[in-house]
This record gives structure tokens, sequence and C-alpha cells, in this order.
């Protein structure tokens, strides 16, 4: 294709702590194409998010066409193709979470940060996106920060709660 | 605002081994309970029994005899899934796959069972493997489930370490190999077909069917899929026989044994209990959950999940089993109910949950990845006050053209099946959101492509 991705991805190496952990998670798969998914997810770990050089860098590894990495890469909704924030905001949008009022924390967070869903700051700080049900439902609404889960959050304590993220 | 540990009530209720096969282990604190505990709660005692002293096939027959049913939603009974893997035993390479993606709107109940009870799950695995000849599993787990995840990465050390899986099983010559896989989001990884793609590393795009799993599952190999809290009911089973099993539900109920069931919206106590089939989802809602709130009533309810019809309070004696809730019209899902109070509007109710249908679609077939945003559109309109007289036939045009055995899968029928019954019963709802003529043709625009 174009000669901009050809040396984009000739810059990109993957380090040898991604590489070696890609390599662990194939053998626990008959075929290695199985480790696309966790190989993306390391790559993400490492660096926030997946550049466009990690895609035919994983393919090779796994010996699957980089179309096939890119395809799976842009299906799943916790892989990022685009730099995203240090924290990821993800606010449960189940039917539960909107009985029990997460619009009104979602409008909270968005006048709180200045950015809808799908965006990030412009200090880089948080990205905010929604969430499939994250299964707190006595506790409604709920979200995570990281890896951090919430209930019970209400609109007045998203400004309080942001800050433990720095 | 603290950071979330416990499920409350499930841990607090009475409970005993006799009438709570899945939750009389789970811990006051809330906290999991480790090999050390789980085996002093008689744990593992099942597994062994089914290695030392069952054939593979009276594993199968037994489970088949209890009339144990898939716990996922969908209830198809877990031994004549069992009883589909093939006979030939040169086709010895078979996988015994854990669905733990749990993401259905308000279901909530594998999560504890895999938070608190890691070893319950690893031991239901055991011996379902044993039964299924399968060398190897996978308890594929939603990614956000990060607690989950951690106890089961842990549990199944504790249970290398100990003999419990690995090679020659407590000496029974029995291997078994199991890895907890984190999926990457996306609600539709939870349908069995898609599950066994993204488990491939490929895009979690429904498989048809035929061939089934059974027969043609993941990297071409014999595979059952089965849900969490399902394979929770083996080891119990297993130890205690049938006929103890088959006393559990209360009379009337076809379905056998404890379910995890529960309620959540404007309720006292929502939660999660395990209850036996059978149990009026008035009692479920009165008893356990402690009634609605003060100041709400209940207007409808949910009984299993965003995928099953909405019913209304004078069905609330309706027993929660598949046949009892299927009487008054819709299926019993998972069994965790929601309560919709009467602050709760339906038309943006169900703009919420077509959203998230819609924003789940895989895109793979035509009715799905154009039907749901077109209900999204028109739900939109209508909330804002803005719709056309002609919407409320095109939602139900798209509630038939999007139902059972017109989709690639059961995404589609699962997303019109609550969006077909709040039209039944609050259709003035919809109509109100059909835009006044306000005297000028402009305030009255014409549906377009309808």
């Amino acid at each position: 294709m174009s000669q901009a991705t050809l040396i984009q991805t000739d810059r990109f190496v993957l380090s040898d702590s991604e590489r070696t952990a890609i390599e662990h998670e194939m053998h626990h798969y008959e075929d290695p194409r199985a480790a696309s998914i966790e190989a993306l997810k390391i790559v993400q770990k490492h660096r926030g998010w997946v550049p466009d050089g990690a895609i035919p860098a994983i393919g090779e590894i796994l010996g699957i066409p980089a179309s096939d990495v890119e395809g799976v890469a842009t299906f799943y909704s916790q892989i990022f193709r685009q730099p995203v924030g240090r924290h990821i905001i993800r606010v449960c949008d189940s039917m539960v979470c909107y009985i029990g009022g997460h619009e009104s924390v979602l409008q909270a967070i968005q006048k709180e940060l200045g950015i809808g869903l799908g965006q990030t700051t412009a200090d880089d700080r948080f990205t905010l996106l929604p969430v499939c049900c994250l299964g707190n439902c006595d506790k409604a609404p709920a979200l995570m920060i990281d890896d951090d889960t919430y209930g019970n959050v209400e609109p007045g304590s998203v400004a309080q709660l942001l800050e433990a993220y720095p | 605002m603290k950071k979330l540990t416990s499920f409350g009530p499930a841990n607090l209720m009475a409970r005993s081994p006799e009438t709570h096969p899945l939750t009389w282990r789970l811990r006051e604190d809330g906290q999991p309970v480790w090999l050390e505990e789980y085996q002093a709660k008689n744990g593992y005692a099942a597994a062994r029994k089914a290695l030392a002293e069952m054939a593979a096939d009276d594993i199968v027959q037994v489970v088949k005899d209890s009339g144990l049913k898939g716990r996922g939603g969908a209830g198809f009974p877990t031994g004549v899934k069992w009883g589909l893997m093939p006979k030939d035993e040169s086709l010895n390479i078979r996988y015994l796959l854990c669905n733990a993606d749990e993401m259905e709107p308000n279901t909530w109940k594998d999560r504890l069972l895999m938070e608190q009870l890691p070893h319950l799950l690893i031991e239901g695995m055991i011996i379902s493997a044993r039964a299924l000849k399968a060398y190897r599993g996978y308890i594929f787990l939603r990614g956000e489930y990060v607690d989950a995840a951690r106890n089961l990465n842990r549990a199944v050390e504790e249970a290398k370490a100990a003999g419990l899986l690995g090679q020659n099983i407590l000496g029974s010559g029995f291997d078994f190999e199991l890895f907890v896989h984190t999926g990457a989001g996306r609600y539709i990884c939870g349908e069995e077909t898609a599950l066994i793609n993204s488990l491939e590393g490929r895009r979690a795009n429904p498989r048809s069917k035929p061939p089934f799993p059974a027969a043609v599952g993941v990297w071409g190999k014999p595979t059952c899929v089965n849900n969490v809290e399902t394979l929770c009911n083996v080891p119990a089973i297993v130890g205690n026989g049938v006929d103890w099993y088959k006393s559990l539900a209360r009379p009337g109920s076809e379905d056998m044994g404890t379910k995890l069931m529960g309620f959540s919206g404007k309720v006292k106590n929502p939660g999660v209990w395990e209850v036996p089939f059978g149990i009026t989802a008035r009692e479920l809602l009165e008893e356990y959950a402690g009634g609605m709130r003060d100041g709400y009533q209940l207007k409808c309810w949910q009984p299993g999940g965003a995928g099953t019809g909405f019913l209304l309070p004078e069905h609330l004696d309706a027993q929660m089993y598949a046949g009892g809730i299927g009487k008054v019209g819709t299926r019993m899902g998972t069994g965790l109910a929601l309560a919709v109070d009467h602050t709760v509007n339906m038309v943006s109710l169900l703009r919420n949950m077509e959203e998230f249908f819609a924003r789940e679609s895989c895109g793979w077939c035509t009715p799905c990845r154009d039907g749901l945003p077109w209900s999204v559109k028109i739900l939109r309109a209508l909330e804002r006050g803005q719709g056309t007289p002609e919407d409320l036939d095109t939602l139900l045009h798209l509630v038939n053209c999007l139902g059972p055995g017109k989709t690639f899968c059961a995404h589609a029928p699962g997303a019109v099946e609550p969006l077909g019954s709040a039209i039944k019963y609050f259709r003035h709802e919809f109509e109100a959101g059909v835009a006044r003529p306000q005297g000028s043709a402009e305030a009255k625009p014409q549906a377009v492509g309808a």
C-alpha cells in the first residue's frame, strides 16, 4: 500500500517483554492465531493503545495476515486503535443503571471533564467509554475506572471520585 | 464510595448444603473460598467420587436424569447437549468451554460464583470434562471481570498444585488442563459459536449451525460450551444424586434444582439469591427483594435479562421456571428479574435497551445490523415527541422481521422481544411520542422510505 505505512511499520519493533509474553500465550492454544486478542492486549498494556506498526508485527509472530489482526483489533471494544488517556472510565449503560440514573452520572462526568463518550481529555488523563452491564446491578449506577469498579455513584460525587486518578 | 467486594444478601441469607448446593459455602464476609476452606466444606468430594467410581457415560447419564438445564438463558437440557458429543473414540481431542462472558444487562450471577467460589466451577469442570472426555478446558471470561480473573487464576494454580488439575488427576489416569481466557469486550461473545470464533482469535461472528460445536467446535474439534452456573450444578448432582436434585424445586416446576435468581431496580433489597425453581416472581420480589422502595410502584417487570419480554404486576404469581414464565408469554432467561417502576417511561427505557443491542450487534446479518439502529432512530424520535404516525407500525414491523428464525443468531430476537412486549402493554406511551400536528404541513413530516 502506501509508502508511509511501510516506513511506519519498519520503525515499529515489539519489545522483548512484549514478544516473550505473546510467545508464552501462544502455547495455551492449538493454533497461534488464538493468541491474537491476547497479543493486542499485551501491546496495549505496555503502550496504552495499539499503534499501526503493532498490527503486522503481531501477525508476523502468530503467522497470520496483518489484515486478520486488524480485523480482530477493530472488532473488540477493549482494544484501542488510537491513543487513549492514562485512565479509562467505563460507564455501565445497562437498563438497570439507566433506571438507577446513569445518564445524570454520565452528564456529570462529561461536564467535569469537558468530553463526550469516546473522547479523551486534552491533558490525556481520561478517556470516557460506555460499557455493557458490569454486573453490579444491586449498586446501580456502576462504573469502572481502570480496574476499579464503583457502585451507587451519584452525580455529585463524580469530581471527588476522579481526583483519585491523577 | 467504596470499591465493591460483596454481594451482601447472597452471603447473609440462611443456607444449607441440602437446600443451597451452589451457595452454601459462601463466606459471610464475601471473601473468596480458597482451596483449604473449600475442601474443608466437602469440596472436591464429588470430583473424587466421579473420577474413582464413575465411567464417563455414567456421569452423562446422571446429568441427563437430573434434568439439569443450561443456566445461560436458553435453558437447553445439559445432558442432551453432552450426549451430542461424538461416540467415535478416535476423536480424542475434545474441548470443554465455560461460557463466563456474562454481559447480559441485569445478569450478575456468574460473577458471584467465580469471585467467591472459584473452586466450585473448577470442580464442576473437572467432572464435566471427565464425562465429555475433554483433555483441555477454557474459561472464557469477559475482560471487565478483573476480580473474577484474579480469583480464578489463583484457584487454578491451587488446584494444579494439589493434583486436581493436570496429569493423572487424583491417581485416576484422567488428564485435564484448564486455562482462563479473558475477552476484550463485545456482548456477542456470549453466543456459543461466536465465543468459539473469539477463542480462536477471530472476530466474534456467530457460526452457522449445523454443524453444532459438539461435532465441529473450537479448532474443528468436538466441543461443549456450558455456562458457569450450569457447570457449578454438576458437583452436587454427582455427589448427592438425582433423587435429591429432583426434590429441590417447588411443586409445579418442570425445571429441576435451584437457580440463582435476583431482583434489581427500585426495590428495597436488590440482590441475587439461590432459590428453588418454581418460586413465584411475587415471592422473589416481596420476600427476597423486600418489595418496592417507598414511593415507587411496580409498573412492569422483566423475568431474566434484557432479552426477555416485559410482564405486568398481574403476572407476578407466575412460577419462575421456563414453562411457568412461558405461560404468561415470555422466556425466563437468566432468572434475574428487573422491576420497572412508575417513574420510568417505556419509550426511554427501550431506547436505552435498543442502543445497547444495536451497538453490540456483530454486523454479520442485515436484519440485525440495519434493523436495530433503525429502531433506535425511531425510539429517539418518539422520546423527543417527534415521531411520525407510521413509527409504531415500523417498530412492529421490525419486531416481526428481527424475530426468531429470521436472523443468523439469537441476538436480534432477544433485542425485539422486550420491544414487542413494551408496545403490547404500553402502546399509549409510544403513541404519545408521535408529533402533534401544528396546523402546518411542515410540522408533520412523512416517514421517509417507510
